[in-house]
């Protein structure tokens, strides 16, 4: 589980986008678009669920932001250095076939999230359209590598730094009244998943999306990643991560994913009083 | 090694020689007060001089029922006269031969329905073991600690016939941990997959330190790997690889002691609201990710003013014990009360963790079915809303069973709640492996003599085949599973 290769791939304001390569071939053998892996970063640490990026022939990427305290912990880490634990693939994979014509949106870290699904529907002969999102141009990812695994790619920034200003769902609008798709699949934040649920709904077009509620040991034992979908409740973990938008207690996820809010701000300010 | 207690309360009334012949020598416990403060060891244990008095009680009968009440058939009545002969070794070689971890079940098990409900000085017709019954797991305990504490081992008598196989055990927990240790003592190479970080299942998550310390389970464990048994964490068979993977690395059968994984909600409205926990999740993140130590342990658990558990089993004592002690920790007035449908007889929780809750300070409701959970509007859970109960007619468990009054509407209190009420069957492998049969809830069939399942070479035991049960009787079907491995083992010959 050691760390073979390290990118900071944006820095905006001391918020720094990692892309980390770790060594581990099972998992590398067995992952496919879709699936996470969970990881502790030290003995002492939490279990955190990323999504595996890609895959090589003994390795995985992981591409994340360091919002948090674990994800911080994470980023400090160097090539060289080994994880405590990584477990996976995890959940579910993506439904790769020919649906037709598919639209891809995301946004913010999601991005690297959408990346494996978009080449693997392109791969199985689908037309695909890549929409990404970001704050601004500084926060924007895997640009390159998403022209490359779309037919085309259109690309939002919140304050107009870069391309178009706006959100992902404006030009998802836009696409689904001008023509007619067989699929939309979404990763990103919360508010965004909504709203491009909110959309797509309209148009009676199947959307996908993959959640990113909070888990412990993420392998169906504790229920804490569960979900209210058509009614029913879902475990993220085992049953999902990927759910059909237009089924979600969206509220709900919103304030089961802010439970630990305090204690999450109060380890962060004892580790900033610790490094000061 | 196990600590001396903060504050051992001594055995007054054994110091003073008062205790009376028709009931069994105590141990020494750490204050209700004392032990609510920490995630200690509750219970110290017999002395010497105890588990002395407390054998020399045993009638020593022509036809123990005791150890047709053991689920696997330890010696109970060798090892007791043993004892009184302060032959501790030999007692100790004794529980061995049948049982690998007498330090983890001389803590755990439910004697009182078991080894000790069939002792002769039980009165006939109790649902448990009366207090006159030999405390057999205490001296288990004993045994098992004097073993531990002077580092005595069982030599591996490898049988050449089948030494050289491969047998992959999926899953650390009980069952799988006793089926590891009886086919590596025949030299059979065995590898455990884990799909946690940490080994132990069960053990390790759900059951708290203050039961069973870590260094305990740990020397267990440890031992085990002195057996030659590899264990392999953070592999989940069915996700890391499949069966057909672990054939064709060349392991020649395969035992599964996945447990009952999944946690069942009560299925009423406001249940997913904030605050709301399986007992899984909050003991995981309590023992297994050590979650009273936060900040320093990073995984968080929250704590509130007002604790429901819900559910009367073991797991409902664990974590309500662990909510108090969290209360405690965090310098809030401990307010845990378990809600339970039925009333105290039917608890199917040991009499010992009930006794322990209730001198810790946890709270009883009984007699109340839970119909709502409501919140505030950031989405924690504030109410419970419940009916009264009454109880009705026995159903099939011979309980009786609780019939919910129509209008007897009330409400409790409750900023944080944790629901156990039992688990449901993990999917994850067996939805990946063809040919394998499964019951309408998702547990393994197996032949109930070799614990083999529908697919060939591939046995089964624990709580993925029985449902819930008990650690001991995880270990029954595993030792049961083991002994028809090595049978299968031959028959490959």
């Amino acid at each position: 589980m050691k760390i073979l290769s390290k990118k900071v791939l944006n820095d905006f304001q001391g918020v720094k986008v990692i892309s980390m390569e770790i060594f581990s071939p099972q998992i590398a053998s067995k992952a496919k678009p879709g699936q996470f892996i969970a990881l502790m970063v030290k003995k002492e640490g939490e279990r955190v669920p990323l999504t595996v990026v890609s895959r090589n022939k003994e390795s995985i990427s992981l591409i994340f932001q360091e919002a948090g305290f674990t994800t911080k912990l994470l980023g400090g880490l160097n090539v060289g250095d080994s994880l405590y634990s990584v477990v996976g693939p995890l959940g579910h994979a993506t439904e790769i076939k020919d649906y037709g014509r598919v639209i891809l949106v995301g946004g913010g870290v999601g991005i690297a999230e959408i990346y494996p699904v978009a080449k693997a529907l392109k791969d199985a002969g689908n037309e695909v359209v890549s929409i990404l999102g970001a704050r601004t141009k500084d926060l924007l990812i895997l640009e390159d590598e998403l022209r490359e695994a779309s037919n085309r790619l259109l690309i939002v920034t919140d304050d107009g730094s870069y391309q178009r200003k706006g959100f992902t769902t404006d030009i998802l609008k836009e696409l689904l009244e001008e023509g007619k798709y067989d699929l939309v699949y979404s990763v990103g934040p919360i508010p965004m998943m909504k709203r491009v649920a909110d959309v797509t709904k309209s148009f009676n077009v199947k959307t996908i999306v993959s959640l990113n509620a909070l888990m412990v040991d993420a392998t169906g034992m504790c229920g804490c990643c569960r979900v209210t979908v058509s009614g029913k409740t879902k475990f993220s973990c085992i049953d999902g991560p990927e759910f059909e938008a237009q089924e979600i207690d969206w509220d709900e996820l919103t304030k089961r994913n802010r439970v630990y809010q305090d204690k999450e701000k109060h380890i962060c300010n004892l580790n900033k009083l610790f490094q000061e | 090694m196990p600590k001396e207690p903060v504050n051992p309360v001594r055995n007054t009334e054994f110091a003073a020689g008062k205790n009376k012949i028709s009931n069994g020598v105590k141990t020494r416990e750490v204050s209700a007060e004392e032990r609510v403060k920490n995630f200690s060891e509750v219970v110290s244990g017999y002395s010497e001089e105890e588990a002395l008095f407390e054998a020399s009680r045993c009638l020593q009968c022509k036809d123990p029922k005791c150890i047709l009440g053991c689920p696997v058939g330890i010696n109970i009545k060798k090892f007791i006269k043993q004892i009184t002969e302060k032959d501790f070794a030999g007692a100790y070689f004794t529980i061995r031969e049948k049982n690998n971890f007498p330090c983890i079940c001389g803590r755990v098990c439910p004697a009182e329905y078991q080894c000790r409900k069939a002792c002769v000085l039980t009165k006939k017709d109790s649902s448990f073991a009366s207090l006159s019954a030999i405390n057999i797991h205490f001296l288990e305990r004993f045994i098992g600690d004097f073993g531990m504490n002077n580092d005595l081992k069982v030599r591996i008598a490898a049988d050449n016939k089948i030494s050289g196989y491969k047998v992959a055990v999926v899953g650390s927990g009980p069952a799988g941990l006793c089926c590891a240790g009886e086919l590596a003592r025949l030299g059979v190479k065995v590898t455990v997959f884990e799909a946690l970080h940490s080994t132990g299942g069960v053990l390790r998550y759900g059951i708290p330190p203050f039961r069973m310390p870590r260094d305990i389970l740990d020397f267990e464990i440890d031992y085990l790997k002195s057996l030659g048994v590899n264990i392999l964490p953070n592999f989940i068979v069915g996700k890391t690889n499949d069966l057909t993977d672990l054939f064709k690395e060349g392991f020649s059968a395969v035992f599964l002691g996945l447990g009952a994984g999944v946690p069942s909600f009560l299925g009423i409205p406001g249940e997913n609201l904030c605050n709301v926990y399986s007992a899984n999740e909050f003991l995981t993140r309590v023992n297994l990710m050590s979650a009273y130590d936060f900040p320093r342990h990073h995984t968080p658990v929250n704590i509130g003013k007002h604790i429901l558990v819900i559910g009367g089993g073991n797991t409902a004592m664990d974590a309500a014990r662990c909510a108090l002690r969290l209360q405690k920790m965090g310098n809030i007035e401990p307010d845990t009360t378990i809600v339970y449908r039925r009333t105290e007889v039917e608890m199917p929780a040991r009499r010992l963790e009930i006794e322990h809750a209730k001198e810790e300070g946890v709270k009883f409701r009984f007699l109340v079915a839970p119909k709502e959970f409501t919140g505030g509007g950031e989405g924690f859970v504030k109410i419970l809303r419940s009916l009264e109960c009454s109880l009705g007619e026995p159903d099939a468990s011979g309980r009786r069973r609780p019939v919910a009054i129509e209008g007897s509407d009330f409400e409790l209190e409750s900023d944080l709640a944790i629901i156990a009420i039992g688990l449901q069957a993990n999917k994850v492998l067996t939805s990946v492996t063809p040919g394998i049969k499964t019951d309408k809830y998702g547990d393994v069939i197996v032949n109930p003599q070799t614990m083999e399942t529908s697919v060939k070479g591939v046995f089964a035991g624990g709580d993925i085949v029985g449902g819930e049960g008990t650690v001991i009787e995880a270990m029954g079907m595993a030792k049961k599973a083991a002994f028809a491995i090595k049978d299968y083992l031959y028959s490959l010959k």
